[in-house]
């Protein structure tokens, strides 16, 4: 039985942080507008509000990761909050102890925020729905089904060069299919008013009725970038070769693989994104990805304000 | 011990009676319908007014979890189950630890069923050695000890040769093959319909090729052999068109579809509803609606519970990793009746799909109430609703998609060869 948005408390606030899909446009815009005003802070010389001090956050990683752990815990870090990482992908799941055994044990610790990343889609759903009541849960990415504090700084990084989304096309190129990433963009894109959100990918990398989730689909890059403002790479796991998704990283490279070439097709002053670890050579020339028009540097500076804005938000809810 | 089972709505599909009646019992068989026989002193009136008397519901997919899945459930727990949910025979799938694959196996299940004194079972053999899809089982021996179809259960049997000798071997001996189409190479790790609500969630997806393909190679495998095969659980409308097309042409194929698949769809799961993880997977609304009109039309024969009982921690977990399945056999008449109101169909046609339909496709002689018969009963309140709550499940495992919702049809009485199995 579908049941309400579990990550909405009573009063419609955000209780926890689980994907961007069915969250208002005020919630999403609240989140962007609070994450302005900590930009300041992560450029003083003094890098530390006591919004979170005395809490308790834990980094949960069932997954390997550095660069979304770390902006996490610099985040809570400058919220003043305690942080602790636990890196379970080589403790106690491996000694057979159930997703929500980690979860009670550490609530038993007084934890006050979860942040969890997870390889199987809907972790951090089953987490949120069994911890306290005055716990709350951050997903940093569960399997293939959202990311959601990444698309909301790749949102951020979208308002601060292009002002407004109201007259945008944006282009998600790449492994839509298995991407916790592009979904979770596609959905605070269309809830914040973009009137054209287009998928670029290959057959194989298209998940079934994609188009059911407000996009245009496209197969062909020259078609695609066409007046684009707005280009949102993805990263190509190496073992998509492996699983008979792509011939080779090659090919890919040569009819989606973002060039100089192919970027000038879209608008001059497009930008370009891309959520990182870079594959340069596979998804993104290295000319693009350091180029004018890469954002991606700064998309990881404003993914810390980003990030404090969850956090002090949820704190405060 | 003598019954007499009085003014009670008489529902027999197989007769085509629907009509208020006397019913009495005695010696574990349906002695007279109507008037009382001469000297016929019942040691047990049951007053039926305003309830159902219907054969004993026949169940042709229960998972009782023995042996090797004790954990999970027990034979006395789902038995206990089943004839609370009215049902007074059931087929159980080979998939037990060690499969049900040696003669000894069979005869230890069907004696420590038989000494439980409830429902009959009816084991359904594995047809090849361990499932695994390699060597045929001892089928002759198997039927022997008590088996009398043959199946793979949800394991796939991906060597098609094996599949024809299987089939060819059975055919020999005129045992039926039971298959569940799905094709091993399109699922791998697949655990949703592959459409727009696992496009939302990110899960792994299962096509609705996985189930045309695997169906298509049963049904020219079909032709080829001889063999009567029955179909377990299809889930989609392009599964049904085939198996409607094959029958057509004339093949011996009969099928099932489960509860859970009659009413639900992928939308269902909602977000990661754990309960919703089932197999085949929940499909698209157009499918769940093709299954409905093809159980009406026939294409569909019978509806089977699916029992799976699970063990409560092992649905706490992410989607993908929970464990496939969800308690039925106390649903069966509910569900089922539910999909009769909702389709607007008459009692004696709903109860024929959970009654006559399912023992025709075992073979056996139950799911009528003819005089000499044995009487396997169920009496019924067709419009009384209950809860679908944990405590009201006696199956040990609890989880269901229908976990909260009212239903119709509560079980009053079961009886099986004239013994009260279970009363409300």
């Amino acid at each position: 039985m579908i049941s309400t948005n579990p990550q909405l408390n009573r009063s419609g606030e955000l209780q926890h942080l689980l994907t961007t899909e069915g969250l208002p446009a005020t919630i999403l815009l609240e989140i962007l507008d609070t994450a302005e005003s900590f930009v300041g802070v992560t450029e003083r010389d003094v890098k530390k509000i006591p919004l979170l001090r005395g809490k308790s956050v834990f980094n949960l990683f069932f997954e390997p990761s550095t660069r979304t752990r770390t902006t996490f815990e610099i985040a809570a870090k400058r919220l003043s909050a305690d942080v602790h990482n636990l890196n379970i992908a080589a403790s106690s799941q491996i000694k057979g102890e159930t997703l929500l055994d980690t979860v009670n044990n550490l609530s038993a610790m007084y934890a006050d925020m979860f942040v969890v990343r997870h390889l199987q889609s809907g972790a951090a759903h089953l987490i949120a729905s069994h911890v306290q009541p005055d716990i709350h849960v951050i997903n940093a990415g569960d399997g293939s089904h959202a990311h959601p504090t990444q698309a909301l700084l790749d949102m951020f990084t979208i308002r601060r060069y292009k002002q407004d989304f109201q007259n945008l096309r944006v282009a998600i190129i790449g492994d839509i299919l298995h991407s916790r990433v592009a979904r979770s963009e596609i959905h605070a894109l269309t809830t914040l008013g973009v009137p054209e959100v287009r998928v670029i990918a290959p057959k194989t990398l298209l998940p079934a009725k994609v188009e059911r989730l407000g996009v245009h689909v496209y197969h062909d890059m020259a078609k695609g970038l066409k007046d684009v403002d707005v280009l949102m790479m993805l990263r190509l796991q190496n073992e998509r070769m492996q699983s008979a998704n792509l011939p080779s990283s090659e090919e890919y490279f040569k009819y989606y693989g973002l060039t100089q070439e192919k970027l000038s097709l879209a608008q001059h002053d497009a930008i370009v994104m891309h959520p990182g670890p870079l594959n340069r050579g596979v998804e993104i020339d290295s000319a693009v990805a350091d180029g004018k028009q890469s954002v991606i540097l700064p998309q990881v500076t404003f993914g810390i304000a980003v990030r404090m804005a969850v956090m002090s938000i949820l704190a405060g809810n | 011990m003598k019954i007499h089972i009085k003014n009670g709505r008489l529902v027999d599909p197989t007769n085509g009676i629907d009509a208020v009646n006397d019913i009495f019992i005695a010696a574990g068989k349906i002695l007279a319908i109507g008037d009382a026989p001469d000297n016929f002193h019942a040691n047990r009136v049951i007053d039926a007014e305003s309830l159902v008397v219907c054969p004993g519901l026949v169940d042709l997919s229960v998972r009782l979890r023995e042996p090797g899945h004790e954990y999970m459930a027990t034979l006395e727990s789902e038995m206990g189950a089943a004839v609370a949910g009215g049902i007074t025979s059931l087929a159980c799938p080979p998939d037990t630890d060690p499969p049900l694959d040696e003669p000894g196996l069979v005869e230890m299940l069907k004696h420590r069923a038989k000494n439980l004194n409830l429902a009959h079972v009816y084991p359904i053999g594995a047809l090849t050695q361990g499932l695994r899809g390699e060597r045929l089982t001892e089928m002759a021996e198997l039927s022997d000890a008590g088996c009398i179809v043959f199946g793979q259960s949800d394991v796939p049997l991906t060597n098609l040769r094996t599949m024809m000798q299987a089939m060819r071997y059975a055919a020999t001996f005129g045992f039926s093959v039971w298959l569940r189409p799905q094709e091993a190479s399109l699922t791998n790790d697949g655990v949703a319909h592959d459409g727009e609500i696992a496009t939302r969630l990110g899960l792994p997806t299962i096509p609705v090729c996985a189930e045309t393909i695997a169906l298509s190679n049963i049904i020219l495998l079909t032709r080829e052999t001889g063999v009567h095969v029955h179909l377990c659980r299809l889930s989609t409308l392009d599964g049904i068109e085939l198996v409607r097309a094959a029958r057509q042409q004339g093949l011996s194929i009969t099928c099932d579809v489960a509860i859970n698949h009659l009413h639900l769809s992928e939308m269902d799961i909602g977000f990661f509803d754990s309960n919703c993880h089932l197999m085949p997977p929940l499909r698209g609304m157009s499918d769940r609606d093709a299954l409905r009109n093809g159980l009406l039309e026939g294409t569909i024969d019978a509806v089977c519970s699916d029992h799976a009982p699970v063990d409560e921690d092992a649905k706490l977990l992410p989607f993908g990793q929970s464990e496939i399945g969800a308690t039925g056999v106390e649903l069966l008449l509910p569900l089922t009746l539910k999909w009769g109101i909702e389709m607007r169909i008459p009692l004696i046609t709903v109860l024929a799909k959970i009654t006559a339909a399912p023992a025709r496709i075992l073979g056996i002689d139950a799911g009528h109430l003819s005089l000499g018969a044995a009487a396997d009963l169920c009496i019924f309140d067709a419009e009384q609703y209950w809860r679908v709550v944990t405590s009201a499940i006696k199956s040990q495992g609890k989880n269901t998609p229908f976990l909260g919702m009212e239903l119709p049809g509560k079980i009053k009485y079961t009886l099986v060869n004239g013994q009260i199995v279970y009363e409300d």
